[in-house]
């Protein structure tokens, strides 16, 4: 519990430390700053996990890469291959074009292709097992509190305490009101992705290792969320729900012969996993290449001149420290949005009957 | 591009590291919490429902100690009233009795001094009937001795009783 406490400490600190780690992003190439690369480079996947640049060294995880591809079948190896050599076993790394960044290897004539599946652990994986098992300690660990102990026991205090209030908040504000009568069912699931996103965005928030990742702001992962939120919406849909999508109580002449009103319905159904992944990814997209654009303001005027470099830091730090407060709200209403959203698709699924008479 | 594009590996990922804390947390974590919130809130409505009905119960009971208290209050009026009767009609009735009694006593004494009157009376007067008699004797043994004035009496005596005859056939 005591780890939890400074787990739970540091998270909210970081808006002070925010400024000065993030500043150690992008070591001291002072003559040519390419801003839009630093910011690329962070916010998208990478075969590695690049901590931090001590004068001209690089620490970095080397992280493994798994491939199977239909010219060498499974493929296992390190990542930390490619400091010394561009090329291992035909596949490389791509400078450019469609792939850049991604690993490729090359087709019987001569073209960049990808390996048939890539599931190579890389920074954006990592960061996700990290904040899995954080998340289950977390929870786990709460829900210990309450073995042994009965309903009429005192109230938790402290980190437990702060949970309880969240999940409360989350479940009478959010999930109650937006599911309806059957909500029970879907609050484990509602309230994992509520934490696992508000983890994920508060980790990303954290400017060195084990955080700092860009994971929600990542689109495979926000598509992923919303999958498992399509599954709980569509699957446990009641026969009303997919009454209303197929033969909705419209006139006859929008069902048939042409079935209008079923196609939009369908297409309803396949927009809302897209609604709840680009508000998701984009708004902590935005965030992380928001602030690394303040930091990077450092670097760019220190390379024009000094004093004014000097100046612009104060504002730059300022900033920064304005958006890492504005985005741990972000991180809290992404959250909370993406959780409310859910609910509302999960209670459109469950219409009651007779009562959405037109 | 490649921001906008999902890479099916990390695709995958996801979703697995997803489902395995989803799983996990099913099984032990939020379940185990939700419901002991749901159980901490209804042992709270029933201790506020318990409490409240205590405390009406407690306000019916004052109520009743109330009435209780005014009750035995009129009681121990009612008591007193009836001892201060008792008390009263007790002694009236001893002083009437104590009356009777000190007239009877006065009456009989009163008797008695009258019957001791009257016995003294009676003793005097015999005495005194004595005393004249004695002198009535001595008087007439004086008188008496002369042989003159015994026969002059018997005359005059008898003329007395004539007289006395005379008397009553006249009338």
């Amino acid at each position: 519990m005591r780890l939890l406490r400074y787990i739970m400490l540091m998270l909210l600190l970081l808006p002070c430390s925010g400024a000065v780690a993030a500043s150690s992003h992008d070591g001291g190439e002072a003559q040519a700053v390419d801003v839009k690369k630093i910011i690329f480079d962070h916010v998208k996947d990478s075969y590695e996990w690049h901590i931090t640049t001590v004068g001209d060294t690089h620490v970095t995880l080397p992280l493994p890469i798994i491939l199977y591809s239909s010219r060498t079948g499974w493929v296992v190896f390190s990542s930390s291959v490619f400091h010394h050599a561009d090329e291992y076993n035909g596949f490389r790394i791509s400078r450019s074009g469609n792939y850049e960044g991604k690993i490729v290897e090359l087709d019987a004539y001569g073209n960049e292709r990808r390996p048939v599946l890539d599931l190579s652990l890389t920074k954006t994986v990592v960061s996700v097992f990290i904040i899995s098992l954080l998340l289950i300690l977390i929870v786990v660990g709460t829900a210990r509190w309450y073995r042994n102990r009965k309903p009429s026991d005192e109230a938790p205090r402290g980190f437990v305490g702060v949970m309880e209030m969240v999940i409360i908040m989350v479940v009478e504000g959010v999930i109650k009101p937006n599911v309806g009568s059957t909500y029970k069912k879907y609050v484990p699931f509602l309230l994992t992705v509520f934490f696992m996103i508000f983890l994920t965005n508060l980790m990303g928030l954290l400017p060195i290792f084990p955080g700092g990742a860009n994971v929600t702001g990542n689109i495979s992962i926000a598509l992923a969320l919303a999958l498992c939120t399509f599954v709980a919406v569509n699957v446990f849909g009641n026969k009303e729900y997919y009454k209303e999508i197929f033969w909705p109580d419209v006139p006859v002449w929008l069902k048939l012969p042409v079935p209008l009103m079923p196609i939009i319905e369908l297409v309803g159904v396949m927009v809302k996993p897209f609604a709840l992944t680009i508000r998701l990814f984009a708004n902590i997209l935005a965030g992380h290449t928001a602030l690394l654009a303040f930091v990077s303001i450092i670097f760019v005027t220190m390379a024009v001149n000094k004093y004014i470099g000097g100046a612009m830091t104060a504002v730059s730090v300022f900033f920064t420290i304005f958006m890492n407060v504005l985005e741990l709200l972000v991180a809290f209403i992404q959250a909370f949005v993406f959780t409310m959203l859910s609910s509302v698709f999960i209670g459109l699924s469950q219409p009651e009957h007779h009562k959405e008479k037109h | 591009m490649s921001l906008l594009l999902p890479d099916a590996g990390l695709l995958f990922w996801m979703l697995l590291a997803f489902g395995v804390v989803f799983a996990v947390l099913y099984k032990y974590g939020f379940p185990v919490i939700t419901s002991m919130i749901d159980a901490r809130k209804k042992y709270i409505d029933d201790a506020l429902k318990e409490a409240k009905e205590a405390n009406e119960r407690i306000a019916d009971i004052e109520e009743q100690c109330n009435g209780l208290v005014e009750e035995a209050r009129q009681k121990q009026m009612e008591i007193l009233r009836e001892a201060t009767a008792a008390r009263e009609q007790i002694m009236k009735e001893a002083r009437e009795k104590a009356d009777a009694e000190t007239e009877k006593i006065i009456a009989e004494a009163k008797r008695e001094i009258e019957q001791q009157r009257t016995d003294a009376m009676n003793a005097v007067r015999e005495e005194a009937a004595k005393v004249a008699v004695a002198v009535a004797e001595k008087i007439l043994r004086k008188e008496l001795a002369v042989k003159d004035r015994q026969q002059a009496y018997i005359e005059k005596l008898v003329d007395e009783v004539k007289d006395g005859i005379k008397e009553s056939d006249s009338k």
